[in-house]
């Protein structure tokens, strides 16, 4: 085998263990579950400034904790996975944007203090990460719902309320659906959540799908914001299902 | 991080071998009225949580106190300190709310003399286990032994007379649901709880806004000559009543008006606050907790309800 070849594959190899062992920005003895857990072998995985998370330094509220993902930074994002080191069910949501910005802001439930974490998958299959720790006294995950002790929820299960503004940078979307959002950890209470939701515009074109998991707050409130090249923005439809095959169907107007 | 926790070990360690000294000095405001003045912080293992005002009135039928404290040893210091000062035995302790500062020093007090609104028992019944529980979180071996201990009377709006001061005792509410305010006719001392804090950011966990700024009309309108905030320093005129009053109406616009716009509640808690509250003590870490606290209801009310099904 000539020298250069052999060269050049030591340096590969030398740069992949190096790729394997760039330290976790978060510091998190988690990270390495994750990396194996969430994403294939093969797949490159990198921490990536360019993909932002933000969420309060200490959640007030460990049911409630405010997290908005901004990956715009970024060409082409075809998908984001967001997941919290260390809550007992660490995938929170992914949602693909579509014709929408590569950003979505929603809460969450912590059970104690983690990393925050959004990768974002690239039209070159690369994952980017970013992520912020938050820090919690918990307990978000295994304390049931408000709705599931109320009457009132069944009624209004999968009611959706919403606005739409128009900003300079583009229309923005606020969606709240009534759901409670159980993730099956509360003494008795099964799992019960909404799974799969599609955000179109008034000529069915799809603005954004989320795969939302348990540890998506109760009533889930979504912020996604849309290019100025979708204009004449009326309305957004909202369809998809929860856990139990219940269905969301509503249009918001402007 | 593990630096951090390392030194709160240590101060821990510390504090295990010597139990917790708050080192309360009480400090005269007023004939027969002493208050015990605490530091405008937020809940600590150095403060062992007295970032809380307590006060004690001493008469000839015995002295009264104003809110027991955040922990056991608080409270038994505070019973202590009252010994140095009088041999007139404790006849009244009156908790102004269910907050965990202001009485998780029950414990100190003999139970008959406890008191209370009806709403503060129920809240203090039903939360207060979860709030100790916090407490030893945030603050510490201070909260060492420390239980809950539900105040036994029932205390109702009125005229109550002791040793010949006349306190009357005012049934609001706002900050919490029931937040009790005393104000002693013969010392003009206005004993206001947490519905005044003094600057040091307001807490809102319970709060509902309307509702205190309604009490605080109330006790700008009582003849009171110094006013005893729950949080902050004492005053000689209504300063901290305005002062509590401005920054929940700010509050409460900024959030109904940046629901309206469509911020999001990060977008929110990042705002940047006018100099005027950044002057009032831990702003930094209240602002977000009430936006956490308060702003979901303001995007209920900002957000329409959808009447129309998607059409396919
Ligand atoms: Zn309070």
């Amino acid at each position: 085998m000539p020298a250069l070849p052999r060269l050049a594959v030591l340096g590969l190899a030398l740069w992949s263990a190096l790729a394997i062992a760039e330290p976790d920005p978060l510091d998190s003895a988690r990270w390495g579950d994750m990396r194996a857990q969430l994403f294939a072998a093969e797949a490159t995985v990198v921490f990536d400034p360019r993909v932002s998370v933000t969420g309060p330094l200490t959640a007030e509220d460990a049911m409630n904790v405010p997290i908005a993902v901004d990956a715009t930074a970024l060409p082409e994002v075809v998908e984001v996975l967001v997941f919290a080191d260390f809550n007992p069910i660490t995938k929170v949501l992914a949602f693909r944007p579509k014709a929408a910005r590569a950003e979505l802001a929603f809460r969450i439930k912590l059970q104690q203090s983690s990393p925050v974490r959004a990768a974002a998958r690239t039209a070159d299959g690369v994952w980017h990460v970013g992520g912020t720790w938050v820090i919690t006294t918990g307990g978000g995950c295994t304390v049931p719902s408000t709705g599931s002790a109320s009457p009132e929820w069944q009624r209004r299960l999968n009611e959706v309320s919403g606005r739409i503004w128009s900003r300079p940078e583009g229309n923005r979307v606020r969606l709240r659906i009534i759901h409670p959002m159980d993730t099956g950890l509360a003494a008795s209470i099964p799992a019960f959540y909404i799974e799969q939701l599609a955000i179109t515009d008034g000529q069915q074109r799809v603005l954004m799908e989320i795969d939302a998991f348990e540890p998506v707050s109760e009533n889930p409130l979504f912020t996604l914001d849309l290019p100025p090249t979708v204009t004449d923005l009326v309305s957004v439809q909202i369809t998809g299902r929860d856990n139990n095959g219940n269905k969301v169907n509503a249009q918001v107007e402007r | 991080m593990k630096r951090l926790l390392a030194l709160l070990a240590l101060i821990a360690v510390h504090a295990t071998a010597a139990g917790f000294d708050y080192a309360l000095a009480p400090r005269q405001i007023a004939p027969d009225t002493w208050v015990l003045e605490g530091a405008q912080e937020d809940f600590s293992f150095a403060n062992g949580g007295r970032i809380v005002n307590t006060a004690f009135v001493v008469t000839p039928a015995g002295v009264v106190v104003i809110d027991s404290g955040p922990s056991r040893q608080y409270g038994e210091q505070t019973v202590a300190a009252i010994a140095r000062i009088t041999d007139q035995p404790i006849v009244k302790v009156w908790i102004t709310h269910h907050h965990p500062d202001h009485f998780l020093g029950n414990q100190a007090f003999a139970p008959k003399t406890l008191g209370a609104l009806a709403r503060t028992l129920t809240d203090i019944e039903t939360e207060g286990k979860a709030f100790n529980e916090n407490m030893y979180r945030l603050v510490g071996d201070a909260m060492r032994d420390t239980e809950v201990v539900v105040p036994t009377e029932a205390l109702v709006a009125g005229i109550v007379d002791i040793g010949g001061h006349r306190f009357e005792l005012l049934a609001l509410d706002g900050h919490t649901a029931g937040d009790l305010a005393v104000l002693d006719h013969s010392t003009g001392v206005l004993f206001a709880g947490d519905l005044v804090f003094h600057d040091r950011t307001p807490t809102t966990p319970h709060a509902t806004i309307a509702r205190w700024l309604n009490s605080l009309d109330v006790l700008e309108a009582l003849p009171f000559k110094h006013v005893v905030p729950g949080h902050g320093p004492v005053a000689a005129d209504a300063g901290p009543i305005r002062q509590t009053r401005d920054y929940l109406k700010w509050l409460d616009g900024l959030l109904t008006q940046s629901a309206a716009a469509g911020l999001d509640m990060t977008e929110v808690m990042r705002l940047p606050l006018p100099k005027l509250f950044r002057q009032m003590a831990v702003i930094d870490a209240e602002f977000p907790r009430s936006v956490s606290h308060l702003y979901p209801a303001a995007e209920e009310a900002a957000l329409h309800v959808s009447s129309h099904p998607a059409k396919h």
